[in-house]
């Protein structure tokens, strides 16, 4: 209380702003907290930049998709189409396909808004997995950050889950199909599947409820669910601090960076509006899932060439790969769905959540870190890393083997065959070569750049090198290799800072 | 995330007036090398902002126009943070600046208050054990009762999933409604069919292929099953429950365009290709005596895709 009042003399001031600010001190003693933040210290790098992506990409996803709740209506209700898209004037729809080509073409602005949804959500999903795979090369989930790993895995969930329900929605064919196959792998599911479908559907496929079920799931209950989970991942990594390469100056007791005020607000506010631009852009000019090209939603039809959205093309792929093969036995059946479509993802999820205790318990290392890795100087996890994502990267690709086959016009056989030895093939491969490539890379010295010299002829015509002076504003640390920790290293006590 | 970070103040306060991140004067210099023209690029980036905003308006009052409305947005929103981002990494002071981080760990003294705050509260639950047990008896009750909600989403699989409305005698009938004949479909012709009066259902519907202009017997018993070479397949995957589209007359096969599992018509569309595991099931069809095709009875097993009770 007492230190409010003084901080209030202190910034009292004429202007607007302080008397304001004066008014909510009054109130909330905030301006110790306040101070406080203004001065926080943020890292620069731009690799930092990536989760902050995702999380403006969120921001329009919200603020389109409050548009778009305007004028959507998830009704399964049969209508006949009489808007102005003349090639499917007259024909038989659901109220929830016909007013998502309202809002394509009847609605001012609704086409763009409608199309930096979807990228946003495209660019959304992309920009956690990079995201994460920075954080996941560079060591910063190891403790203290296990935490935020876990809650961070659980948003990437979280995206994916409200992506599907949300590219749903309009009750077109192509998206008809996707959930044809999501009913399909809940069906597939041991013990609880028929009830897990017929309770979610509402019934046997294709029932009158699941869009407008989708429909609260995908604008209030997930999105939700998604901004207290980033709420918390952004609260732990303020408490906690953000982690930092090794940059002149950083150890692991302290943050060297710019600070909050106006240095850093003021470019992460511009890359909101950065972001939002390009979002815009290609909102404007990027043709993304034109549902009045697939037709509403019948239940006897089916286009080739259905592929889902980027971040489902694993599913697919897995699902395409999978040999004919299910479990039957004691009047049972654990359909073929089940192994690609639940339990692949359930392994990939449950490693996600498991990786930095995995990691810890195989390393031993306990101890907390601040300084990120350099991917090359944890040769194993890095190729673990790089295998894991070439594993997922063939499955993806297998997920369009129909679309593979008739560009490079073969039978869709052999490219399912390729693709199945692939998937087991190319991780073992990409494994050996980032293992070894990181290896020399880290080698006493390898990889980091040599003091530039300078060579002199003499007059005999022979050359004699000298290195050259350090150029004005170099850091030190670049140019001089430095041997790296075997094993790892007692954390150096807190100390005073140097400045 | 505000109720968080205040609890901290204190704690953070007081390691920054050990170590105030106030630069000192040399990190109070900016990256620009010539500010004035920093200057002016954001100026003009502001500016081109102002005026694609000025144009987007414009442009929704003529109407609207997608591409013209995406640029104009990019510009408006581009310019905007162009503008800020330069602002803010060359005429901003930069730094490096330094903060100690705080120790992660709590201490000693803390987890000891903490367990004693606890143990207090756990001691006060701990002497009523009886209403205790009431207690847990009481959500237990609240968690049956959340049963019934969560059962009305949808009703009981059931038999569903091993039924369809095909039924002895229905007339086999086209999308659009048309009886289907024994004269319609050439040989090598297809035809999606549902049972009359149940068009559009999902899982009754049914492919019929003409194969061939005289009976096939695709398996033992299912002599009688296709009345001058007509066999009606479900059209359901038995692999993801996509339907089965696309008829490949040369090799006479079908091939599902979802996960590319293929099935071999003549004989009895066994899978051969794909991840599908289980033939699509074969409706027994036949001819009445005015020509038009009728089922013989329901499918005789579960047609789309498997699921845990079926053998």
């Amino acid at each position: 209380m007492s230190a409010g009042k003084t901080e209030k003399k202190k910034t009292k001031k004429k202007g607007i702003v302080g008397r304001t600010a004066g008014w909510f001190d009054d109130r909330l003693a905030a301006s110790r907290f306040v101070r406080t933040a203004l001065n926080k210290i943020f890292p620069d790098h731009w690799s930092f930049m990536l989760g902050e992506i995702a999380l403006y990409a969120f921001v329009v996803l919200i603020v389109t998709g409050i548009y778009l709740t305007f004028f959507f209506n998830p009704s399964l209700k049969e209508t006949v189409y009489n808007g102005s898209y003349a090639p499917l004037r007259g024909v038989k729809m659901s109220v929830a396909y016909e007013s998502t080509l309202k809002i394509s073409f009847d609605v001012r602005a609704g086409m763009v808004m409608r199309q930096m949804h979807h990228w946003a959500a495209i660019v959304f999903l992309a920009s956690i997995v990079v995201h994460l795979c920075r954080v996941f090369f560079t060591g910063a989930f190891r403790r203290p950050r296990e935490l935020n790993w876990i809650v961070g895995v659980t948003l990437l969930l979280l995206a994916i889950l409200n992506g599907f329900a949300g590219y749903s929605l309009p009750d077109d064919q192509l998206s008809g199909t996707g959930l044809r196959i999501m009913y399909s792998i809940l069906l597939s599911i041991p013990v609880i599947g028929n009830w897990a479908a017929f309770l979610l559907f509402g019934g046997e496929f294709p029932s009158d409820q699941i869009v407008s079920r989708l429909y609260g799931i995908h604008i209030l209950m997930v999105p939700a669910a998604i901004a207290i989970v980033l709420g918390a991942h952004l609260a732990i990594m303020w408490h906690q601090k953000h982690t930092q390469f090794k940059i002149v100056g950083a150890t692991e007791d302290n943050v060297v960076g710019s600070p909050l005020w106006p240095t850093y607000a003021s470019k992460s506010v511009g890359l909101l509006f950065i972001v939002s631009a390009v979002l815009a852009a290609l909102g404007g000019l990027a043709q993304i899932n034109p549902i009045w090209l697939y037709g509403p939603f019948v239940t006897e039809k089916v286009s080739s060439a259905s592929q889902p959205d980027w971040y489902m093309g694993w599913l697919e792929g897995a699902l395409r790969l999978m040999p004919a093969w299910e479990f039957r036995g004691w009047g049972h059946t654990i359909p073929n769905p089940f192994f690609p479509g639940v339990l692949l993802a359930g392994i990939t999820f449950g490693a996600l959540y498991a990786w930095p205790f995995l990691e810890a318990r195989f390393t031993k290392d306990r101890e907390p870190h601040n300084v990120l890795d350099r991917p090359r100087d944890r040769p194993v996890r890095t190729a673990l890393g790089a295998a894991t994502l070439s594993f997922y990267l063939v499955l993806f690709l297998a997920g369009a083997t129909d679309v593979l086959a008739v560009y490079f016009g073969l039978s869709v056989n052999s490219i399912v065959f390729s693709f199945r030895v692939a998937v087991f093939v190319v991780p073992v491969i990409v494994a050996v070569m980032t293992h070894r490539v990181c290896r020399e890379l880290s080698a006493a010295g390898g990889g980091r750049r040599k003091p530039p010299g300078l060579y002199d002829r003499s007059p005999e015509g022979g050359y004699e090198s000298r290195p050259a002076p350090r150029p004005v504003g170099a850091p030190a640390g670049e140019l001089e290799p430095e041997p790296l920790p075997e094993a790892p290293v007692e954390r150096p006590q807190a100390e005073p800072s140097p400045r | 995330m505000s109720d968080g970070s205040e609890d901290r103040s204190g704690a953070e306060d007081h390691s920054d007036q050990r170590n105030d991140a106030t630069p000192d004067d040399g990190h109070l210099a900016i990256a620009s090398r010539n500010p004035r023209r920093t200057e002016t690029g954001v100026g003009v980036a502001f500016i081109v902002a102002t005026f694609a905003g000025i144009g987007l308006a414009v442009t929704y009052a003529l109407g609207g126009q997608t591409q013209v409305e995406g640029v104009l947005l990019f510009f408006c929103l581009g310019g905007l943070g162009f503008g800020m981002t330069l602002w803010g990494k060359q005429l901003m002071p930069h730094g490096p600046f330094e903060q100690q981080r705080e120790n992660l760990i709590g201490s000693e003294e803390d987890r000891a208050e903490f367990t004693a705050a606890f143990v207090r509260g756990e001691q006060a639950f701990g002497r009523r054990k009886l209403l205790l047990t009431f207690l847990g008896a009481g959500f237990a009750g609240l968690g049956a009762a959340l049963v019934f909600p969560i059962r009305s989403l949808g009703p009981s699989p059931g038999r569903s999933l091993f039924e369809t409305p095909w039924k002895a005698g229905s007339r086999l009938v086209t999308p659009d409604g048309k009886f289907v004949r024994l004269t319609d479909l050439e040989v090598g012709g297809i035809s999606t069919v549902f049972p009359e009066g149940h068009i559009g259902s999902d899982d009754a519907q049914t492919l019929l292929i003409r194969a061939d202009s005289s009976p096939i017997t695709t398996r033992k018993g299912r002599e009688t099953w296709s009345p001058d070479g007509y066999l009606a397949f479900s059209k359901l995957c038995t692999h993801a429950g996509c339907p089965v589209g696309l008829y490949e007359h040369d090799r006479q096969q079908m091939l599902c365009p979802c996960h590319q599992s293929t099935f071999d018509v003549l004989r009895g569309c066994r899978p051969v290709f794909g991840p599908a595991t289980r033939s699509l099931p074969q409706l027994p069809i036949m001819a009445d005596g005015e020509g038009f095709l009728r089922a013989q009875s329901d499918y005789t097993e579960p047609v789309g895709p498997g699921f845990w009770n079926r053998s």
